[in-house]
């Protein structure tokens, strides 16, 4: 219970900042930087929040359903531009999936070739 | 609805009670028919349940507003649950801190092609403009996506819709193309379902490995942000289909 207290802190927090900073950013991204920080600092996961915290993140799934159930207000868009659409939500992903993945795998093993003393 | 159905709908359809419980009844059930196929990717609980809710929404005439009524305890669970991926990224720091070129390097190039291939792809098939711009941001997290689609004037609820399926296409397909592909890195896979597909690519990556998932959480934070430096840059006049005056839009309804 404390622990989730704190989360919902962190949240507020972020809020603010993003409010008063006038970021971009949505409050939670930063309260996740805040919460980072946080664990940083005290150099460890409290047990408590790695119970809270690991129960929203098994659950994360299905936070997503809501929003996407929203499909129904936009069901006529989708209708008219279905090809412009799922092209670029089939095609797109995976071509950004292929290349983020092709490129970090490549990056992280010529880098594991080259400095290896970096580990020593 | 005839006889006694017809108060007792009316009474229950009006209770928050109502969206909320079946909202976690069709995830279930979509997790278990995911389990019951020996985890076929098509059979995504996500995927499954929102397929189910709409069709629901649409037999019974129930319209979104309603919907969202109940559903949104869930949906408010959104902001802590994004706050709590600080854990797995703290528990990897030291993979994390090892990696530090490569997060960057991959970074940029799959925020790019976020970008470009969303809307490349929907002008070659003849999108309107206003469809682009919604699109461009789609594999951003829900909230900065629509605050950047706003900003670059797009549509931000149909972002939303453009996110969400971006985020279920690359949990439903990701893995399988990444194994095809023979990304077997744990970090590279997380980076890619991060960048891709954020939240949804995210809580898949967690699936599969805490490593992987901790990179998905900052590929997710990181995409947001240089997509949000980005693509206000990007959008300024001539970059979104300009060059074909006669093939843009007459301009939103």
């Amino acid at each position: 219970m404390g622990y989730l207290t704190l989360i919902l802190i962190c949240q507020l927090l972020g809020e603010i900042v993003a409010r008063l900073a006038r970021l971009p950013v949505p409050g939670p991204v930063i309260g996740m930087v805040i919460l980072f920080c946080g664990l940083l600092l005290r150099r460890g996961i409290p047990e408590g929040l790695e119970t809270s915290g690991g129960y929203l993140l098994r659950i994360l799934p299905m936070l997503f359903v809501p929003a996407g159930v929203g499909i129904v207000t936009h069901l006529d868009v989708l209708r008219r531009s279905w090809a412009a659409f799922g092209g670029a939500v089939v095609v797109g992903t995976a071509l950004t999936i292929a290349v983020t993945g092709l490129v970090m795998q490549l990056a992280v093993r010529h880098r594991a070739k080259t400095a290896p003393a970096d580990t020593a | 609805m005839t006889g006694a159905l017809g108060p007792l709908w009316t009474h229950l359809s009006a209770t928050p009670l109502l969206w909320l419980t079946l909202t976690l009844v069709a995830y279930q059930g979509g997790g278990w028919l995911f389990r019951r196929s020996g985890c076929h990717p098509l059979l995504n609980p996500v995927l499954t349940a929102v397929a189910a809710l709409v069709l629901a929404l649409k037999a019974s005439g129930t319209d979104y507003r309603t919907y969202f009524d109940g559903a949104r305890f869930i949906h408010f669970l959104l902001g802590p649950a994004t706050v709590a991926l600080a854990i797995p990224l703290y528990r990897e720091i030291d993979l994390i801190r090892k990696a530090f070129a490569p997060i960057l390097v991959s970074l940029a190039a799959g925020s790019l092609t976020a970008i470009a291939s969303a809307v490349g792809i929907a002008r070659l098939f003849g999108g309107e403009r206003i469809i682009l711009l919604s699109l461009a941001p789609k594999s951003v997290t829900t909230p900065i996506a629509m605050g950047i689609s706003e900003q670059i004037g797009g549509l931000p609820s149909l972002t939303a819709v453009s996110v969400v399926l971006t985020g279920i296409g690359g949990a439903v397909f990701g893995g399988w193309l990444l194994d095809r592909l023979r990304v077997h890195d744990e970090s590279a896979r997380g980076m890619a379902m991060g960048v891709a597909s954020h939240g949804i690519g995210t809580a898949r990556a967690l699936q599969w490995s805490r490593s992987a998932g901790a990179f998905a959480a900052l590929a997710m934070a990181l995409n947001g942000l240089l997509t949000a430096l980005l693509l206000p840059v990007l959008a300024g006049p001539g970059a979104v289909g300009e060059t074909q005056v006669s093939r843009r839009a007459p301009g939103p309804q």
